[in-house]
């Protein structure tokens, strides 16, 4: 077997992902800023530029403080969960199409399981243990409030957006994500094959996420932290972490299954090279997944939060409906 | 050291994940802490999913992780953390019943030794032989064809379960 | 199959072994200096007053329950999905009875009022004038449920 290729790719994923979660916090500030008429971090290093790398040295300097009534072990392995199963979702994305380098063709994705959306799910269902046993540990009203609520709407979100799922699966006929993404060929998106889908499946990664408007684990008026209210320096700090890599894995889902992945249209035609096509579909699935991300920023600070019980009822009695009258619809089209 | 060169990795893997399954479900039987108990749940479950794809059943795999740790273990944590407090979890699980509890794991003993002597196992000369390249289609044809009704009667299942809890959960909010 | 399951454990290590170092670094590099009052349980800066476990609301429970019901309908769902192409009609009445049984169930428990979650009834204090603010119901704590 060969190892070296996979673990340069791992290493790879790796980096991009950590720099974008960082250069992703310094653009939400920038971006909440701009649209709250304030100028936003400027200090450190030329614009700003080099804020992310202050505040990672800050968090990895900062105490630790961990309550007498917290159970120690539950405490530290919550963040730990958290940050590994937001990552690891990343395994089964394509972020391009194969390329050709050092004489042989090179897939770009780590791991091409046949099951590639199921897996995906079952990776989204187990970001409810981070928070929920961070709110448990921490012995504190809030934090397991916030950790009992969080996975009530986590679970709650999950179905619709399985549901939506089934929409794109019934076209594509397959579970494997590259294929998704070859049958989006010619600009023939899902996003607007199944656009009830597509919505439904954007409502849903935005509660899987806890982004506003659907924050309602960390409502700071409500509940202080949330879930993190006990937690401090560096344990706090992958908590933080996990929030912007969840937040990149869901936009890659969404680009992945809707919005045509690393497809670029009519590039294949206009006579490039092929290293230079493959790494425009690189670019392409870049820019894809920022716009996607930028789009999740500007929702944040502009739309205010759900109460709870609008939340549930948003849930189960509107999204969950539509998922399924969605499959149906989309089999009729699909017969017929 | 002739046993360790002997195995192949996919052994070792196999035995790693093995031992893991069976320590961790020892863990969830013999705990006094149910927090424990219902931690070292998932790593059963975890094992059992790498049990199955080494055996080739991804989407069994897959599934196992949806809904038994996504779901059904999800369920218990509620329970476990509605229940007890971080400290002082400490929870008595004595035995009952022993008799009816013996007769019961016997026959599931039996059952499982015979499913286990009957079944066709994976030898190393059989995994070399061409297996399908993804089951989930597979699973799709048969249960519109071959299972049909097995397919149907899950969803009654399914619909008695959604019932039974609604139900249940509806009396303890009245009292 | 099975190497791109092994890629998956590779890359689930790394991450581990990656966030695991993050907290070590942070433990050998961070100073100590607990004291108790910086060790109790956080409320706002007041004593914590009883315990956390104020008593829960049992709907959290039932989404649960419900959850998994539907969980299992989706596992359900994606290889019929598959193979809906190729199957055409007959899969679609299929799971058209399939999922039918299922709607009168969700159905049942959206009538009955399991899915309805219980709605904030602030009490309002109004200003009365010549007496002052005053609020219509005292607020009975022990009754409260959280949400």
């Amino acid at each position: 077997m060969d190892i070296i290729e996979p673990l340069v790719k791992i290493v790879f994923i790796f980096l991009i992902t950590l720099t974008t979660v960082a250069y992703l916090v310094l653009v939400e500030r920038r971006v909440s800023a701009f649209i709250q008429n304030r100028i936003g971090p400027n200090r450190v290093g030329p614009a700003g530029l080099l804020q992310p790398v202050a505040d990672i040295v800050k968090l990895f300097l900062k105490e630790d403080i961990v309550p007498k009534a917290a159970n120690k072990f539950v405490h530290s392995l919550a963040p730990l969960i958290s940050l590994v199963v937001a990552m690891t979702t990343f395994a089964v994305i394509p972020f391009g199409n194969s390329i050709h380098l050092f004489g042989r063709d090179i897939k770009l994705m780590i791991a091409d399981v046949n099951v590639g959306i199921l897996y995906i799910l079952a990776l989204s269902s187990l970001g409810v243990y981070g928070i929920t046993l961070s709110g448990w540990s921490s012995n504190n009203k809030y934090s397991l409030l916030g950790g009992l609520r969080s996975s009530a709407q986590m679970i709650s979100y999950e179905l619709s957006m399985g549901l939506s799922i089934i929409g794109v699966l019934m076209i594509a006929g397959t579970l494997r994500l590259d294929k998704i993404v070859e049958s989006q060929a010619q600009g023939m998106w899902y996003f607007w094959r199944t656009p009830i889908s597509f919505i439904t499946f954007v409502i849903a990664s935005f509660a899987e996420t806890n982004r506003l408007p659907f924050d309602l684990p960390e409502a700071e008026p409500e509940l202080v932290g949330g879930y993190h209210t006990e937690y401090s320096g560096m344990k706090f700090g992958l908590f933080f972490l996990a929030e912007y890599a969840n937040m990149i894995t869901a936009s890659a889902i969404i680009v992945t299954l809707y919005l045509g992945g690393w497809q670029l249209p009519f590039v294949g035609h206009i006579g490039l090279p092929d290293l230079a096509v493959s790494l425009l579909q690189i670019a392409a699935f870049g820019v894809k997944v920022g716009l996607v991300l930028l789009f999740f920023i500007v929702i944040r600070w502009t739309i205010p939060r759900f109460r709870y019980d609008q939340l549930m009822n948003i849930g189960w009695k509107v999204m969950l409906p539509l998922a399924l009258a969605n499959i149906l619809i989309t089999g009729v089209a699909l017969l017929w | 050291m002739t046993l360790l060169a002997s195995l192949e990795l996919f052994d070792i893997i196999f035995y790693f994940f093995a031992f893991v399954t069976i320590v961790s479900a020892a863990v969830v039987v013999f705990s006094r802490n149910i927090v424990h108990s219902a931690f070292s749940l998932m790593f059963t479950f975890f094992g059992v999913a790498a049990l199955y794809v080494m055996l080739n059943a991804d989407f069994i795999a897959v599934t196992q992780v949806l809904v038994y740790v996504g779901g059904i273990l999800v369920l218990l944590l509620f329970g476990v953390m509605l229940t007890t407090k971080v400290i002082s979890v400490e929870m008595k699980t004595g035995t009952l019943q022993t008799l009816p509890a013996s007769i019961l794991v016997a026959v599931l003993a039996g059952t499982l030794c015979g499913i286990f002597w009957i079944t066709d196992w994976l030898t190393p000369v059989a995994r070399n032989a061409e297996l399908p390249a993804t089951t989930s289609s597979g699973i799709g044809r048969a249960l519109m064809t071959t299972y049909l009704l097995p397919f149907e009667v899950a969803s009654v299942v399914l619909l008695v379960a959604m019932l039974g809890a609604a139900m249940i959960a509806r009396r303890e909010r009245k009292r | 199959m099975l190497t791109d399951f092994g890629r998956i454990l590779i890359f689930l290590l790394i991450g581990a072994v990656f966030t695991g170092g993050g907290l070590v670094a942070s433990w050998l590099l961070r100073p100590r200096r607990p004291y108790p009052d910086k060790l109790s349980t956080y409320e706002c800066g007041e004593e914590p007053i009883g315990e956390p476990w104020v008593k829960f609301n049992i709907r959290f429970y039932v989404v649960a329950l419900i959850f998994i019901v539907f969980d299992v309908e989706v596992v359900f769902l994606f290889p019929w999905a598959l193979v809906f192409k190729e199957m055409g009609m007959f899969a679609f009445v299929e799971m058209a009875v399939f999922l039918g049984i299922l709607i009168v169930g969700y159905a049942y428990v959206w009538v009955k009022g399991d899915l309805d979650w219980d709605k904030p009834s602030p009490k309002v204090s109004r200003y009365v004038k010549g007496v002052g603010v005053v609020s219509d119901e005292s607020v009975d704590v022990t009754e409260q449920v959280a949400v």
